[in-house]
């Protein structure tokens, strides 16, 4: 499989990331040769196994529910890099 | 020279003897680092206020006669993706270089009720993806051994904070080697826990399904000492295992015989440099005559690790990465309207390798591709993981080089794929989840080599017993670098 500049530049598109000129075509060309590295992979034959996701699984994972306390907002705030009156604030989304 | 090349037991017994006060213990090695970070770089925030005060509070409570912990008052910095509470948590990255956790990680927190004393952050690189530390968007670290070479990566500051002698221990976290291989290019003990073995609460994830945080050490006993600490099964996380917790300490025997050692082929290929090859033969020659049953055996899916890994880790990375968009903290670029903040604000906020395993991982992700890439990787992981299950069955524990070659100089390495395969060795770990330490065997051309001992999941206290023994038997350990022999 090979990747094109144009697939390159969808897929910063969805990964939101700007790219300079030069990064796409840098970017094209590693993708590349690390995809054809990737070919490698297809050697074997995995019809039968089933996929790992985890290396050590735990199951269902739960606790009671308890009414804890929460971060003070100002706390939670304080990394803002625009906050007022209790909300962040971006620019226009619409 | 003395104090900074202690044991963590030995600096115990100093303080609860007065024979030191914490505050000059800590002195001691805020000194190192004023004179050694010219040269090493291994952190990027020094918490020397912080420090004094923390010390001057045990040394109150020694005076009072209040008896202390093993781990209390020793000098301790933490890899810059474990989050301190007030103290910035930058992952060597612009998208947070003004970030101030308002909490702290598990693992942090665990240090600090044991009353260690944070010295401060260490440098690494970006988010954790790389194996040279040259990733850091501030500077890179140098190797103290060599400057002209790295420390590895991405703990390469926690590996050169320990062997520069600026704290008495340090933590790391470890998603493809990232605290083994830095270990073995820097001449220290570091261990990569089983997955779920410690938690992973407050620690920036790069690939959730691989990131363990452990400790790099000078020693064998210091490294069971602190993972004692840390270890533990903990709410907040929910991939954290309840397992019993153990005193790792207990395993620490200066005995081998009859364990079973299983040296794995795959690990021992055509990409071993053979000075390498031959420092760690002698190694297994020593175990031997020590009374291990050595033996050759093969694995064979090693070799399909390595791709599944530069598929999985980037995906996880991709998906976690996403968290940082400039809204609620970390950098943010101006811009008119909000997605066009996002785009901006990574463009800017990241670094060329950071960028590269978020394009990797959404492309593997993405529509169309993800069986071919994505699926396909968790199936090898499966086989890779059967490999380790059928090994370690046979055998007690299995030894490998941690790194075909010693320590790269900086900036030798430009090809991406013959960077990547430098993690060889370490990266199948991972992907199995299972426990393995990498303790200093010998040298090439005065470069420090490591070997790999690998075991069964949460058999943490065998890899002890095979390191200790070992290291009670030779004296690698004891070496330091030039760069602390002078002046004193």
């Amino acid at each position: 499989m090979k990747i094109s500049r144009k697939e390159v530049e969808h897929v910063a598109d969805l990964a939101r990331l700007n790219l300079t000129e030069q990064e796409i075509e840098l970017f094209t060309d590693q993708l590349n040769s690390i995809l054809e590295y990737f070919a490698k992979l297809q050697e074997i034959d995995t019809a039968n196994v089933e996929p790992t996701a985890h290396a050590v699984q735990l199951y269902n994972v739960l606790r009671e529910d308890q009414v804890t306390g929460s971060m003070e907002s100002e706390k939670v705030f304080a990394n803002a890099p625009w906050a007022e009156e209790g909300y962040f604030r971006v620019p226009k989304i619409v | 020279m003395k104090v900074i090349n202690s044991s963590i037991a030995e600096l115990h017994k100093m303080l609860v003897n007065k024979e030191i006060s914490c505050t000059e213990l800590t002195r001691e090695f805020l000194k190192q680092i004023d004179k050694n970070e010219p040269k090493v770089k291994a952190f990027l925030t020094v918490t020397e206020e912080t420090a004094l005060n923390k010390a001057a509070e045990i040394d109150k409570k020694i005076a009072g006669g209040g008896e202390i912990g093993l781990l209390e008052g020793i000098p301790v910095a933490l890899k810059d993706n474990i989050c301190t509470e007030g103290i910035r948590t930058t992952c060597a990255s612009r998208m947070l270089e003004n970030f101030i956790p308002p909490y702290d990680a598990t693992v942090a927190q665990k240090l600090a009720d044991a009353g260690t004393v944070l010295l401060g952050k260490l440098n690494m690189d970006e988010f954790a993806m790389g194996s040279t530390t040259e990733n850091s968007a501030f500077y890179p670290t140098l190797n103290p051994w060599d400057a002209t070479r790295v420390p590895g990566g991405s703990s390469g500051g926690s590996a050169a904070a320990v062997a520069a002698r600026e704290a008495a221990f340090t933590l790391g976290t470890d998603t493809g080697g990232s605290i083994r291989q830095p270990s073995a290019f820097c001449g220290v003990v570091g261990v990569k826990p089983t997955y779920g073995a410690v938690s992973r609460y407050g620690v920036v994830a790069f690939a959730s399904s691989l990131d363990q945080v452990g400790p790099v050490t000078k020693t064998v006993s210091d490294n069971a000492i602190v993972l004692s600490t840390i270890a533990g099964h903990d709410p907040k996380d929910s991939t954290s295992v309840p397992f019993v917790k153990e005193d790792y300490t207990q395993y620490l025997e200066n005995n081998v015989k009859g364990l079973k050692i299983g040296i794995p082929r795959e690990f021992f290929g055509k990409d071993l440099n053979s000075e390498v090859r031959k420092v760690i033969n002698d190694a297994l020659k020593i175990l031997e005559e020590l009374g291990a049953e050595i033996e050759e055996c093969t694995m064979p899916h090693i070799d399909y690790a390595m791709p599944a890994y530069y598929i999985i880790s980037p995906a996880e990375c991709s998906s976690n990465l996403a968290r940082f968009d400039g809204v609620s903290y970390g950098f943010r670029a101006e811009a008119d309207e909000t997605v066009e903040m996002f785009k901006q604000t990574r463009a800017l906020g990241f670094g060329p390798e950071v960028k590269r395993r978020i394009m990797l991982g959404t492309y593997a992700l993405s529509s169309g591709y993800y069986d071919a890439y994505y699926l396909k990787a968790q199936k090898i992981r499966t086989l890779v993981k059967k490999d380790f299950d059928e090994a370690l069955a046979k055998y007690d524990v299995l030894i490998s080089p941690t790194t075909p070659t010693i320590a790269y100089k900086l900036g030798e390495k430009t090809d991406l794929l013959s960077l990547y395969l430098g993690d060889v060795y370490t990266i199948p770990i991972n992907l199995a989840g299972l426990p393995a330490i990498s303790v200093p065997a010998g040298f090439v051309n005065g470069m420090p080599v490591g070997m790999q001992i690998i075991a069964k999941h949460f058999a943490e206290g065998l890899l002890y017993r095979v390191a200790y023994t070992y290291e009670q038997n030779t004296a690698h350990h004891k070496e330091v670098p030039a760069l602390l022999k002078g002046g004193e």
